[in-house]
């Protein structure tokens, strides 16, 4: 009897210095793949989180923001045990997360559950996740798959004069969504998208995807990410692949181009799309990719940060700054903070982004070309900047619903 | 052979026509209509050698987790970690001194070395715990994961493959003929037959060592009965280290090959793991041409799958390890 007194007296004292604490520090839960196959990018975009908590410092008014890391694995079940853990174990009153695109859609899900709470999305970019029935608490800063390709279909078609292509893909979600982006306007400018072929996330051995691939395209597209990717390349040239390849946004990007070994030489020359470009110029991306590089020594880092990097930044710079014009008043359900996370327009490094109704970002995509800088570092290349993205991608929104949410199938290959 | 066929008439038959079919395959140039419904023969005959080289892969990881097994009762747990170690190893040595071979070679050795002291100072204390034993590997593995999460970070390392191994080779197996008449043959690339060749080598010199030699014999005789062997004067905590040193450096070897033509990165140890599980309990615990038989049937399994269901191609494996475990619970090649 005694004993259970006591553990009941300690178990109290414990919730009540929890909640004590809670009201010096606002606890923000951050989760990221830093396990499994999205390893790296995980890793960057924490690199990405901390170069904006360095640029903005942790201050809002009188108190302090705490951020906890969680780990996950890119499927969805481990996302929401690691949001639910923030929640319930470290009592977060933010979330900012996920990372990979089948998470977003679990988290978001999640989200409704928990109306009272505000999630911020970190880093995923599946379609899905703010278009269809979307979470009222939760504010996605970067652009979806989709957006992440505009503007390459009709680069591939158009100035390179590829015709027909085929896609790998990993699948789930994100890709789907990347395909789907890459479809619409290759199919749109009169192209042919001829064979489509999708890999379980994870997958080592490519040697029987690289063999089934069809000898008569031009083009082949990779929409992979992680260590697929440089799995998928190093077999690739162990076969004597020659053809022209496309890029996804997390295949030609950082996470791939600065991984070690050389078989990521295969993607020199290889056109793609994504939310930044390594060597732009503009005035506000330099001072990001500087701040990135000064924040941490260079072999514990890429020469250049990461689509991933660039989206933890925003997101946790959206959130800072909203925070502060809500003077870190979280009562109310956060309806303040909330109120100025919808309104915030941010001048993110890869140029400005805000929210739509749905509170998914509008924003500028890049296509570029993959350049070897003459000393074995690869960097992309902007060919082209196309601002004002938005998340119909420029279609008449009831046109767009009718194309239908993307899929290993839709859209089909036509003009919608 | 022939007490099999005498046994079992019907299944010799049924096994004698699959690989007549098989050879079919392999060898005659398919017709328009086969093409049509399964899709190209390049497509299925790298499948089916990708298959046999992948399982030439998991062979040499499964090979010493079943050694050990077999002769210590040890599950051991931490044998993924073992064999990303040996990886890492593979690519620090032929990054540094720009040779392939001495990764191999200083790979098995660094990892046997690891093995010989996980059991001298942690194994041999708590003999006969199998219990004990498991949960202290599973410890291990996750120790040996984030010590080399620390040492060499999340990013993907890939050993540099000899310049003489890069590319593809043709092989004499017709996939077509052209309009012209012409016949187009086989490209296969180099550095996965180069593995698929050691693995068979090696699998023949480990039978060979285990029953042609004085060793093997003592192996052999301990994984029958420990307690008889020790008893006879055989000094078996040696054998138990050299059997643990053979299999740690096989792992270590296999994380050489798999981060040739695979990668290296975290979170590769508990795959191996896994596969090397699904190996021995398919083929049978403690049994190597059980590792043999049941890596190749992985292999294939997950080769073939992904080309002709690469919805379900995940599920194949499990499927056929659940299938085994309903039908043949010691697995294929166990002795009961």
């Amino acid at each position: 009897m005694f004993k259970s007194c006591a553990g009941l007296v300690a178990l109290s004292s414990l919730l009540l210095s929890g909640a004590a604490l809670a009201q010096e520090k606002i606890k923000v839960g951050v989760t990221a793949t830093l396990e499994g196959t999205y390893t790296v990018l995980g890793e960057d975009g924490i690199r990405g989180h901390q170069t904006a908590i360095n640029t903005l410092g942790k201050k809002v008014g009188d108190k302090e923001i705490e951020f906890i890391i969680a780990s996950t694995d890119a499927t969805p079940d481990s996302a929401v045990r690691a949001v639910r853990k923030l929640i319930e174990q470290d009592k977060v009153q933010i979330l900012l997360s996920p990372l990979s695109g089948d998470e977003g859609i679990a988290v978001k899900n999640f989200a409704k559950t928990r109306p009272e709470l505000t999630f911020v999305n970190a880093a995923s970019g599946a379609q899905e996740t703010t278009y269809v029935d979307p979470a009222p608490n939760f504010f996605r800063y970067n652009m979806d798959g989709a957006q992440w390709q505009v503007g390459l279909g009709k680069y591939a078609y158009e100035t390179k004069g590829y015709r027909k292509i085929a896609t790998v893909g990993d699948d789930y979600s994100f890709i789907y969504t990347q395909v789907f982006g890459l479809v619409l306007e290759f199919c749109g400018a009169g192209g042919q998208v001829t064979n489509r072929q999708w890999v379980p996330l994870g997958t080592k051995d490519f040697a029987s995807v690289i063999a089934a691939l069809p000898d008569d395209v031009d083009a082949i597209y990779l929409g992979l990410g992680g260590a697929d990717a440089v799995n998928f390349l190093n077999q690739y040239q162990q076969a004597g692949g020659k053809a022209h390849l496309m890029g996804g946004s997390i295949m030609v990007d950082q996470t791939i181009l600065s991984a070690k070994g050389n078989a990521k030489n295969a993607l020199i020359g290889t056109i793609a799309a994504s939310g930044q470009a390594d060597t732009w110029e503009d005035a506000g991306w330099q001072k990001f990719v500087k701040a990135y590089q000064d924040a941490f020594p260079p072999n514990k880092r890429f020469p250049s940060p990461s689509l991933l990097a660039t989206n933890y930044y925003n997101s946790t710079m959206a959130l800072i700054l909203a925070l502060r014009q809500a003077n870190g008043d979280l009562s109310n359900n956060q309806a303040k903070l909330k109120e100025a996370l919808a309104k915030i327009e941010l001048d993110a490094p890869n140029g400005k982004i805000k929210l739509d109704s749905n509170r998914q970002a509008i924003g500028t995509n890049f296509v570029t070309e993959v350049v070897d800088d003459g000393k074995g570092a690869l960097f992309s290349k902007v060919v082209k900047v196309i601002p004002n993205v938005n998340q119909t991608l420029g279609y008449d929104p009831a046109v767009f619903s009718k194309i239908g949410v993307p899929s290993r199938t839709v859209p089909e290959c036509k003009k919608y | 052979m022939i007490r099999f066929i005498e046994r079992h008439p019907a299944w010799a038959l049924i096994l004698l026509i699959a690989v007549a079919v098989l050879l079919w395959l392999i060898l005659a140039v398919w017709p328009p209509g086969l093409e049509e419904a399964i899709g190209r023969k390049r497509v299925f005959l790298n499948a089916l050698f990708n298959g046999i080289t992948l399982g030439s892969l998991y062979f040499l990881v499964a090979s010493g987790f079943t050694l050990i097994f077999g002769l210590m009762r040890n599950v051991n747990l931490a044998h993924g970690s073992l064999y990303l170690f040996g990886g890492y190893i593979g690519y620090a040595i032929s990054a540094w001194t720009g040779s392939w071979i001495l990764g191999f070679i200083i790979a098995f050795f660094g990892v046997a070395l690891v093995g010989i002291v996980l059991q001298i100072a942690v194994f041999r204390r708590m003999e006969g715990q199998d219990l004990r034993q498991t949960m202290v590997t599973i410890g291990l593995s996750i120790v040996f994961a984030d010590l080399m999460l620390w040492a060499f970070g999340g990013d993907f390392y890939q050993i540099q493959t000899p310049s003489w191994l890069v590319g593809p080779i043709e092989l004499p197996l017709v996939t077509a003929i052209k309009s012209s008449g012409e016949a187009v043959y086989l490209r296969y690339p180099l550095v996965r037959l180069v593995i698929l060749v050691a693995a068979i080598v090696i699998g023949i010199a480990m039978w060979l060592a285990l029953n042609r030699t004085r060793v093997g014999m003592m192996v052999r005789a301990g994984v029958d009965d420990r307690d008889m062997l020790a008893a006879t004067g055989v000094p078996i905590q040696l054998v138990f280290v050299a059997v643990f040193a053979l299999g740690a450096g096989l792992a270590g070897i296999a994380g050489v090959v798999g981060g040739t033509f695979q990668s290296l990165s975290p979170g590769e140890d508990t795959r191996f793991l896994l596969a090397s599980l699904v190996v021995v309990i398919v083929g049978g615990m403690g049994s190597i041409p059980g590792a043999a038989l049941g890596a190749v049937i992985i292999g294939l399994a997950e080769q073939l799958g992904s080309v002709y269901i690469p919805t379900y191609a995940i599920v194949v494996t499990f499927l056929i390890m659940v299938l085994v475990l309903a039908l043949r619970p010691q697995g294929l090649l166990a002795r009961r």
